[in-house]
């Protein structure tokens, strides 16, 4: 057994930690919150220029990691520092599925990837809730290649994005495995249109609306009808990552409370000195070792057969859910009214962190599952 | 053991009923169950409307022109509110200080504050925590200094709700260092027009601006505004804090909550049927409607006592304990059923008559934000550690 990291993911955590440290603020953040991109292009291209997203990439594909410890140690320290880059969206998911799936010309557009182009996932519908498989949008062969129409729900940075990979129905109903296709899709394709918004815990997203959008017969990403395997294995490296990423906030969060009690004085005295919450904090620090545990499960397992990669899927984000659940309740009540505030760093933390619950299947969503797939 | 209603509280029910189908205005009832923003506007077209039939002052003895109802017809009162989805009674002024002015004030000031709180004159907030006093309510720095016939006030107090609508605050104030703590603090009105008052909006995590800090410098307030004696402020503010803590279960609050959420859960779908038929959520919904339907018996109870002519001492304490748990927990499983949608967050679509439509379905937004700002209900009006404090002392005898 051996829990340390290796020399490179080492220098890979301390260098984006310091470079985090050094360059995102609270104020920071709220500008981000408040711009019209829904991101930091300053940290993002920081972010680029030190390679991080060449971190989720293979070698092979051009990149020089691409494990489940890559992408947690990434993660981990995007959560630290709270900030919303559109890292997942183009490193993990679209990114990811092109690395998995695409031709040759298309993996060629992961070296644009690495250096900072922006790619979504375009995938969620409004019926779908956290199913994988619930696909409606339809997408038809014709004489020059595709066409595609449908609507995909908060789809997170959209509006930033230069391309969309989106799942299209090729064949069967709209809850089968089989029969989903996914087509590399330019943001400016006509018939396209975005609502974008701001979302709760920072960021923008977009409901991406697509009307008759015809592609080229080379936009398919892979085999037609064949991608959801694929799409699960991305959302098992989502899962890991946004995980990753859940444990980093709630790492801050504690600093931040275990700082809060020990300086904020009531009746004369640090409020840590208080037993009800000195327990309460010894809680908060237990389920979020647990947490850790949970992420390196996970972490650990993303190569694994299909079976065991699922287990650990909805093991870590079931958890997850109920830890974070607990760290931004508690933190918040622990600070009193300044934990309410928008202003305080906390908020946004807690906020992000609550969040975490609603990606990629929540913690009821992952009991079932887990229990599903225990007894298969 | 009866738990049936007599003929006369179902009649009273009935004659609420009537009343509110008929004078409530479906454009309120609209934006309260929607989770819109209330205005400063809704609330006073809502006061004026108690107040034309005399339910305003739904706490307030006959004299004074309030109801002079019971606890039991206040707890049908509420009930009846929630459920038609009224806007609530903003209590700084009906609630909070009303109760005191009638119990301490001078004849002169309830003959002039008490009717301007009914006719809607007056929007009062109320200005006890500071930066440094929260649960320790007796460190209170602001100080008033007598000069002459004024007090001379400097000082900030913080998370004045909705202090941005009021035209007047009561503060606890600090008039004497002597002895302890709780010994030498007065409780005062000022006009919050006086030179030298500031208000700043904060933002809280739902992204509203419902608290403020409110800065003194300088101000100068008439002594006739000291309620009471100078130096036992004390006394009223705990007087007042009893007050606070009337309808904490929020029993009604809770219940339409929960029916909220019922029908949210029956409108999504989750792994292609109704998320009300998930097994995993139906027992997160079935434990805590358990939980509200046992709390609506216990806050009955008190109620009942405080009707036979018990006041309720720290029995609140628990049902402020247990009713906050229960509310959010019902918001959490909320923001839980509305899946993905829980994330955008339009804070435009809130404003009635917002030309932004929601992402999602309607009940999205509301259910996130609601989540978020109710973490609110166990920390103000005494934290539930502060209650739990109160239990052990005064019950457990610990
Ligand atoms: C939305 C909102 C609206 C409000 N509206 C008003 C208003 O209109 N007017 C007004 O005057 N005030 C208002 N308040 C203030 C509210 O009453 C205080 O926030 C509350 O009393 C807690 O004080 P604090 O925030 O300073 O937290 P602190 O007192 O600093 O408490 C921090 C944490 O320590 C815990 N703690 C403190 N003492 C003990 C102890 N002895 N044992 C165990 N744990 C302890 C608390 O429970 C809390 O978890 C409002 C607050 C909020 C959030």
């Amino acid at each position: 057994m051996n829990f340390d990291l290796t020399e490179e993911r080492q220098m890979l955590q301390d260098g984006l930690r310091r470079y985090l440290r050094e360059n995102v603020t609270p104020e920071a953040l709220n500008a981000a919150t408040d711009s019209q991109t829904g991101h930091s292009e300053a940290v993002w291209e920081g972010l680029t220029e030190m390679g991080v997203i060449g971190a989720l990439f293979s070698e092979d594909d051009g990149g020089f990691g691409g494990a489940g410890f890559d992408l947690s140690v990434v993660f981990e320290e995007m959560g630290r520092a709270g900030v919303f880059e559109p890292l997942l969206e183009t490193g993990v998911l679209a990114g990811g599925l092109i690395a998995a799936l695409g031709s040759d010309a298309q993996k060629e557009m992961i070296e644009e990837i690495i250096a900072g182009k922006v790619l979504s996932f375009a995938h969620g519908e409004p019926r779908a809730r956290y199913d994988l498989n619930h696909v409606e949008t339809k997408a038809e062969q014709t004489a020059e290649g595709w066409t595609l129409s449908g609507t995909k729900t908060v789809v997170g940075h959209a509006a930033i994005a230069d391309a969309f990979v989106v799942s299209a129905r090729t064949a069967g109903d709209a809850a089968d495995e089989d029969g989903i296709s996914l087509f590399l899709v330019p943001a400016d394709a006509e018939g396209l249109s975005i609502r974008d918004y701001p979302m709760n815990g920072g960021g923008r997203a977009g409901e991406v609306t697509l009307d008759g959008v015809t592609v080229p017969a080379d936009a398919l990403i892979g085999e037609a009808g064949k991608a959801f395997p694929e799409i699960e294995k991305a959302a098992a490296r989502a899962t890991a990552a946004i995980s990753a990423e859940a444990l980093g906030l709630m790492e801050t969060i504690r600093e931040l409370t275990v700082g809060y009690l020990q300086q904020r004085k009531q009746f004369g005295k640090p409020i840590g000195k208080f037993q009800a919450l000195q327990h309460r904090m010894a809680d908060v620090l237990i389920e979020i070792e647990q947490a850790r545990s949970a992420v390196i499960n996970l972490a650990g397992h993303l190569d694994s057969p299909r079976a065991e990669r699922e287990r650990h899927v909805s093991a870590t984000k079931n958890l997850i859910g109920r830890a974070g659940r607990l760290v931004a309740e508690e933190s918040i009540q622990m600070h009193g009214g300044i934990g309410m505030t928008q202003e305080y760093a906390l908020g946004h933390l807690a906020k992000r962190l609550t969040m975490v619950d609603h990606r990629f299947g929540d913690t009821d969503f992952h009991l079932e599952r887990f229990i599903r797939l225990s007894a298969a | 053991m009866d738990l049936t209603y007599t003929d006369d509280q179902k009649a009273f029910r009935d004659e609420v009923r009537s009343f509110l189908a008929e004078k409530l205005p479906k454009r309120l009832s609209d934006k309260v169950a929607g989770g819109k923003r209330l205005t400063k506007e809704d609330y006073e077209e809502w006061h004026a409307i108690l107040n034309e039939k005399g339910w305003l002052g739904v706490t307030w003895p006959k004299e004074h022109g309030g109801t002079g109802w019971d606890a039991v017809e206040r707890h049908i009162f509420e009930e009846e509110t929630t459920r038609a989805a009224a806007p609530r009674i903003v209590p700084f002024g009906l609630n909070m200080l009303g109760p005191v002015l009638m119990k301490f004030g001078s004849k002169e000031q309830q003959a002039h504050y008490l009717p301007r709180i009914l006719n809607g004159d007056d929007w009062w907030c109320q200005g006890y925590s500071e930066p440094g006093a929260g649960s320790d309510l007796a460190s209170v720095k602001t100080t008033a200094v007598r000069e002459g016939d004024h007090y001379i006030v400097n000082g900030q107090k913080t998370w004045t709700t909705l202090g941005q609508y009021a035209n007047m605050i009561f503060c606890l104030v600090r008039t004497s260092k002597d002895g302890k703590p709780q010994e030498g603090i007065s409780f005062l009105l000022i006009d919050m027009d006086t030179p030298g008052v500031t208000v700043r909006p904060i933002v809280l995590i739902d992204g509203e601006a419902e608290v403020n800090e409110v800065w003194f410098e300088d101000v100068k307030v008439p002594a006739e505004n000291l309620v009471g004696e100078e130096n036992k402020g004390w006394t009223y503010a705990k007087y007042l804090l009893t007050h606070e803590r009337t309808n904490i279960a929020g029993v009604g609050f809770a219940t339409s909550a929960l029916s909220n959420l019922k029908r949210i859960a029956g409108l999504e779908q989750s792994g292609g049927k109704p998320l009300i038929e998930n097994p995993f959520f139906a027992a997160k919904m079935a434990q805590v409607e358990i939980d509200l339907m046992a709390m609506a018996t216990t806050n009955l109870r008190t109620i009942a006592a405080a009707a036979a002519g018990n006041a309720p001492g720290a029995e609140s304490s628990m049902l402020k304990i247990k009713g906050t748990v229960i509310r959010q927990e019902i918001n959490a499983l909320t923001r839980q059923a509305v899946g993905p949608y829980a994330m955008p967050f339009v804070s435009e679509a809130l404003d009635e008559g917002a030309n932004v439509s929601p992402v999602g379905p309607d009940y999205a937004l509301p259910a996130t934000q609601s989540y978020f700002n109710n973490r609110k209900l166990s920390i103000y009006g005494g934290s539930n550690e502060v209650q739990r404090q109160i239990i052990s002392k005064a019950i457990l005898e610990l």
